[in-house]
């Protein structure tokens, strides 16, 4: 038995890991956090105190074992390690990546109450990276049912529901628009922050579990939901298509070329491989002078990117304060160490003309900070007199995006007043059989957010199918009803109908 | 991951219309089914390829088959012209995308196609037909050596008006001048529908503003996903900003601003002309000393930019 650990005993600085030298990395894509060793992750492990309370455990949005999987890991059993995490999460390599753990288990983390918390994310990640080096895969004993899955968007909800169907016995297909699964993931996040190879890898695994991948297929358009439900023999129908719509800032200036959205330059970046042009056909628009808008992850990724591409030049343009910046810290960290020059308090006021419809220029003025808005956050407030005018040559948009319309445009869905498509506590639509989760139902969020929506949907489209699930309480019942439906009736089309 | 067992998207017939303009019908029995008048297609060529926007020129329910018009006017389509042979498969196609085109109760419309502009108006001609309206075509090229499809205008149109630069068929003329002809004979036109390049698009608009005849056009900007997620296609209509993928591609004529859309169309314009060059040399490089040169070739000018090419944009007839 070992002796139990205490805030005294254990290991007090948090494990560094290895990263490339900013002055190296901003010139390559290659990813800029090594990773741990073998040594670092035994030695972080041991700072786990594996203490009673378990925060951790419901600080993260799958409820990963999380002392449990840091205990094996202390023991060298990477793989009973990699069994613990694989029992909630199925993509540990990518969580381990991008998931905001200061927001989540380390931010509740007992350590770190006295010290740096446990550096969880980067345990998950050597666990995750190792399985994928030794080619390990759980695949649990699945019993096929009758039931048919259609989960729309390859996406991180639309991959955690899958995983899940999946292994419930369910015959799953996926359906995505773009030539390649993994939606945001391989369009959005660049190879320095989460490689390709390791969304394949994990698309892989998901493979191995009967899902099946479909591509260029637009739904609702190429078919419909209903169509789905109707006609194409699916029982359940998850969407998870994401946000999508860009929003502009919609000052003069807006449609120069030289303006586009973040979006657009990761996707012709990350997913088109524009960076080895013209190796693949794509084109990139690169800058000398690059103003980025906004302070999010997405933000900071077009930086980053960016000065990859050979910017001169990269500025940061937010209209808050650090404080306020939506993105994590440690990517304004590396943005910063990478030689991004940050103008926080700056909005921008117009796009400026070179007199051939090209942008030559960025007017901005100086804000400054007055009382909390609605979000809680301080409300810029614009300095009178403050404008001033800068040379750039490319401008992107990072402020967010709107809601994807095609959903609404080709369903039945019922929409919020945002557009986002409406879902219960168990993220059912208003359609019976169809459930909705991540961004497109939430607006705007992160990975693990949308993976634990897909998996929560995942529990809800189980108790709809009345697949009793090992630890999952049956709701509904005999008599009862479940979003709406008699369960003895079990007449689905009827509800729609409504 | 090539996996795709919606469809391999086999090309099964091809035509060539002209040196530049060419016909592949590429089956897709799904996307046959679903598509409509006035929808597009996203193609890639193969895996290095880039997305390129291409309206539907016809769906065939029966065969199973998406038909596509396509002028090589950049790399990738010219690439097409090349490798694109009854057999082979395109690397990807995404469809029917868009909102499709509203074929009104109008009880007489003119249908106007400019170049290549005329193959994606076929639908909604034959739309219109089957919707009972009295359909005029007025068709425009630049010349008789590149008119095409007028047998199956002539099939579904009550009208046919043809118009070329040189006068070597039909009148000549702009398809401007074959709408005054047009609405000469009917005054009683409700709608006018117009494809084809930007400064036709806008000229035809001009055309029936005084009258107040409503007029949409079919605006076919850069794109790369196609679903409303990247806003490379936005386009002004009005006071608002739309994004053509998802909220169109058709809008009203007399609210799109034309000037902005053709500026949009450039973004790429200067380097596409090195990027294509570089790949013409490349093809004759490779025929005369081997795939090896063309390595070296093409690791040159890597920051160099190459255009998305817009199949409308030199097509004749405006």
């Amino acid at each position: 038995m070992a002796k139990k650990k205490t805030i005294r005993s254990i290991p007090q600085e948090r494990t560094p890991m290895r990263e490339q030298d900013p002055q190296v990395r901003a010139k390559n894509f290659e990813e800029v956090a090594c990773g741990y060793s073998l040594e670092d992750a035994l030695r972080e492990s041991e700072r786990c105190l594996q203490c009673p309370d378990e925060p951790c455990i419901a600080g993260c949005p799958v409820g990963i074992n999380i002392p449990g999987f840091i205990q094996k890991i202390g023991e060298k059993n990477f793989r009973g390690a990699y069994d613990i995490l694989t029992d909630t999460n199925l993509l540990p390599s990518i969580c381990g990546r991008v998931c905001p753990q200061e927001n989540q288990c380390e931010g509740v983390c007992t350590v770190g109450d006295s010290l740096e918390a446990v550096a969880i994310g980067r345990l998950e990640r050597f666990v995750g990276d190792t399985a994928l080096k030794e080619g390990w895969v759980n695949i649990p004993y699945i019993e096929p049912n009758r039931f048919k899955v259609g989960i729309v968007g390859s996406g991180p909800a639309g991959m955690a529901c899958a995983a899940d169907m999946a292994k419930a016995g369910c015959d799953v297909t996926v359906y995505e628009a773009f030539h390649e699964p993994g939606g945001v993931l391989k369009y959005g996040i660049p190879d320095f922050r989460l490689p390709n190879t390791v969304i394949d890898a994990e698309i892989n695994n998901l493979k191995k579990f009967g899902v099946k991948f479909e591509c260029n297929t637009l739904v609702g358009r190429l078919f419909t939901i209903e169509q789905m439900l109707d006609e194409m023999g699916y029982h359940a129908v998850f969407v998870g298509v994401g946000a999508g719509y860009p929003t502009m800032l919609n000052v003069p200036g807006d449609s120069l070329n030289g303006v586009l959205s973040a979006n657009e330059m990761l996707t012709r970046c990350n997913l088109m491989r524009g960076r080895d042009f013209p190796n693949f056909d794509t084109p990139m628009p690169i800058g000398k002078r690059v103003a980025v808008v906004g302070a999010g992850n997405t933000a900071m990724d077009a930086m980053r990117v960016s000065l990859r591409l050979g910017a001169e030049k990269v500025y940061c343009i937010y209209r808050r304060s650090r404080t306020e910046a939506p993105a994590r810290a440690e990517e304004v960290h590396h943005a910063e160490q990478e030689g991004v020059e940050f103008h926080w308090l700056t909005n921008p006021v117009a796009v400026l003309d070179d007199g051939n419809g090209n942008v030559r220029g960025m007017r901005c003025v100086r804000m400054e900070l007055g009382e909390p808005d609605e979000s809680g956050r301080r409300r810029p407030v614009a300095v009178a007199g403050s404008e001033f005018d800068f040379d750039t040559d490319l401008i992107i948009y990072a402020i967010g995006t709107n809601a994807n319309p095609i959903m609404g445009q080709t369903s039945k869905l019922k929409l919020n007043k945002w557009g986002y498509i409406g879902a219960d506590e168990n993220l059912a639509t208003s359609v019976a059989g169809v459930f909705a989760g991540g961004d497109i139902v939430t607006g705007a969020a992160t990975v693990i957010q949308a993976m634990g929506a897909g998996r929560k949907a995942a529990r809800g489209m189980k108790a709809y199918l009345g697949i009793r699930d090992a630890g999952l309480p049956y709701v509904g019942g005999d008599g009862g009803t479940l979003f709406g439906i008699d369960t003895r009736e079990r007449n689905f089309a009827r509800v729609r109908v409504a | 991951m090539k996996a795709n067992a919606m469809s391999n998207f086999e090309i099964v017939a091809r035509e060539d219309f002209s040196d530049v303009t060419y016909l592949l019908e590429v089956r897709h029995p799904l996307m046959a089914k679903a598509a409509k008048p006035g929808q597009f297609v996203i193609v890639m060529l193969n895996e290095h390829g880039e997305r390129i926007p291409l309206t539907i020129a016809d769906f065939d329910q029966k065969k199973g088959t998406i038909t596509l018009v396509i002028q090589a006017v950049g790399k990738t389509t010219k690439q097409m012209q090349q490798e694109c042979k009854v057999g082979t498969s395109l690397y990807g196609m995404v469809g029917p995308m868009g909102i499709p085109s509203p074929v009104s109760h109008a009880k007489k419309v003119i249908c106007v196609g400019g170049g290549l502009g005329v193959a994606p108006i076929f639908p909604q001609a034959r739309g219109f037909k089957e919707a009972g309206a009295y359909v005029i075509a007025v068709l425009g090229f630049r010349s008789k050596d590149l008119v095409f499809w007028e047998d199956k205008f002539r099939s579904c149109c009550d009208e046919l008006i043809l118009c070329t630069n040189d006068g070597s068929a039909g009148m000549k003329g702009f398809v401007t001048d074959g709408i005054k002809v047009a609405l000469a004979g009917h005054p009683d036109v409700e709608e006018v529908v117009a494809i084809g390049p930007p400064v036709m698009m806008k000229a035809c608009a001009e055309a029936t503003r005084a009258a107040k005849i409503k007029t949409m056009v079919s605006v076919n900007p850069i794109m790369v996903d196609g679903t409303g997620m990247c806003g490379g296609c936005r386009v002004k209509v009005g006071n608002e900003v739309k994004f053509a993928c998802v909220d169109g591609p058709d809008f009203d004529g007399h609210l799109v601003d034309f000037d902005d859309l053709m500026v949009r169309l450039q973004r790429y314009t200067k380097v596409e002309k090195d990027a294509h060059e570089r790949w013409s040399e490349s093809c004759r490089m490779t025929k005369q000393v081997g795939p090896s040169a063309l390595h070296a070739l093409k690791r040159g000018g890597q920051n160099e930019l190459l255009e998305l090419p817009d199949p409308f944009e030199d097509a004749p007839g405006g």
